[in-house]
């Protein structure tokens, strides 16, 4: 086995992280699938790491994880906030910037 | 030990693992965006991040792979699942389209995405010799070197990280603070506006079972003349059958 399949395989839960953020309507799932494709990008990040037998790749994984943790307690905070002023979770219905 | 979870070749357990829980992680994947309910797609989302945590062990960053497990699965799924409680576990996707053709539009794309991707991986790593980390982390290991990195070359980057952490939990608290805008109703108050409204019995439901002869909640109480008190069990309990008169019981509460 090639260490390349691991950035196949990489490849495609990205490709399936962005096909979720297009098509669900579900702000958390939405956000689920960016949590997806975060960590598709972090196994390409460890993958490199070793292929090019420097540590950076893992330290930067190790950042995006961090920088995703907070980016989830902020935008489950949003969600929260939309959904006490709407009573909905879903994208669709926060179109006031529209036009 | 070192030497084996460094190696620049993969050996056959790893390939083991990857050829199990590729197929996992991908059917996973794909159940997170096509399953309605928003509980089922965060515990796709967890078999998805485990698989991950195992690949990151085969691939010689066992603190990566602890890190994954703890932060990932053990902290962002579980806010995920708070706020999923919070709005309601019920929620479901409506499936209809707001944009005409938007979804096949999309499949369309990520179809064309992934092939991109794939050639293009394709065409740059046709003949890349993989070094592997021995050379990186030598024989002190993955979290010493990792520690000796982090708190060298990235120390800076390491530090905004903290101001990074204390804003977002700043910004979450602002966000979900909610002012109360008119003044906290007494227990007086509450009491004068229950014997008002009538109707509803004044005192507590009756506790279930007392007058029965279980105490198991189950048992509805029953009243002087022998009959069920309706609102003795729980709303969503259904009478035991192992109870005795548990058919008629169940007849009278209309369950």
């Amino acid at each position: 086995m090639s260490v390349d399949y691991y950035l196949y395989l990489s490849a495609i839960l990205f490709t399936i992280g962005t096909v979720g953020v297009l098509t669900r309507r579900n702000a958390i799932v939405v956000f689920m699938c960016i949590e997806l494709m975060l960590n598709a990008t972090n196994l390409t990040l460890v993958t490199f790491s070793r292929m090019n037998g420097s540590l950076d790749g893992q330290i930067i994984a190790f950042f995006v994880m961090v920088v995703a943790a907070a980016e989830v307690v902020v935008g489950l905070a949003i969600i929260m906030s939309i959904f006490r002023a709407r009573r909905s979770a879903s994208v669709d219905d926060a179109n006031l910037l529209k036009y | 030990m070192s030497a084996l979870l460094a190696a620049g070749t993969t050996s056959t357990h790893e390939a083991v693992i990857f050829w199990i829980l590729a197929p996992v992680a991908v059917l996973a994947a794909l159940g997170l965006i096509l399953v309605r309910s928003a509980v089922h797609a965060a515990v796709l989302l967890a078999v998805v991040m485990l698989s991950l945590a195992a690949f990151y062990t085969a691939e010689a960053a066992p603190f990566l792979a602890v890190v994954q497990v703890v932060v990932y699965t053990g902290a962002v799924l579980m806010l995920f699942l708070f706020v999923l409680m919070l709005i309601g576990v019920d929620t479901v996707d409506s499936l209809v389209e707001t944009l005409r053709g938007q979804r096949v539009a999309a499949i369309v794309l990520g179809l064309g995405f992934a092939v991109l991707l794939v050639v293009a991986l394709a065409g740059a790593l046709g003949s890349f010799h993989t070094v592997g980390l021995d050379s990186a982390q030598g024989d002190k290991g993955n979290v010493v070197a990792i520690a000796e990195l982090l708190f060298s070359r990235y120390v800076f980057a390491f530090e905004a990280t903290s101001a990074l952490l204390i804003t977002a939990g700043l910004g979450a608290m602002v966000l979900a603070h909610r002012e109360r805008i008119e003044p906290r109703r007494t227990q007086k108050e509450l009491m004068q506006e229950r014997v008002r409204r009538g109707g509803a019995a004044l005192a507590p439901l009756p506790g279930p079972g007392v007058y029965a002869d279980h105490d198991a909640i189950d048992t509805p109480a029953l009243l002087p003349d022998g009959s069920v008190a309706v609102g003795s069990v729980p709303e969503h309990l259904e009478v035991s059958a192992a109870r005795p008169r548990a058919e008629e019981t169940a007849k009278e509460l209309g369950r």
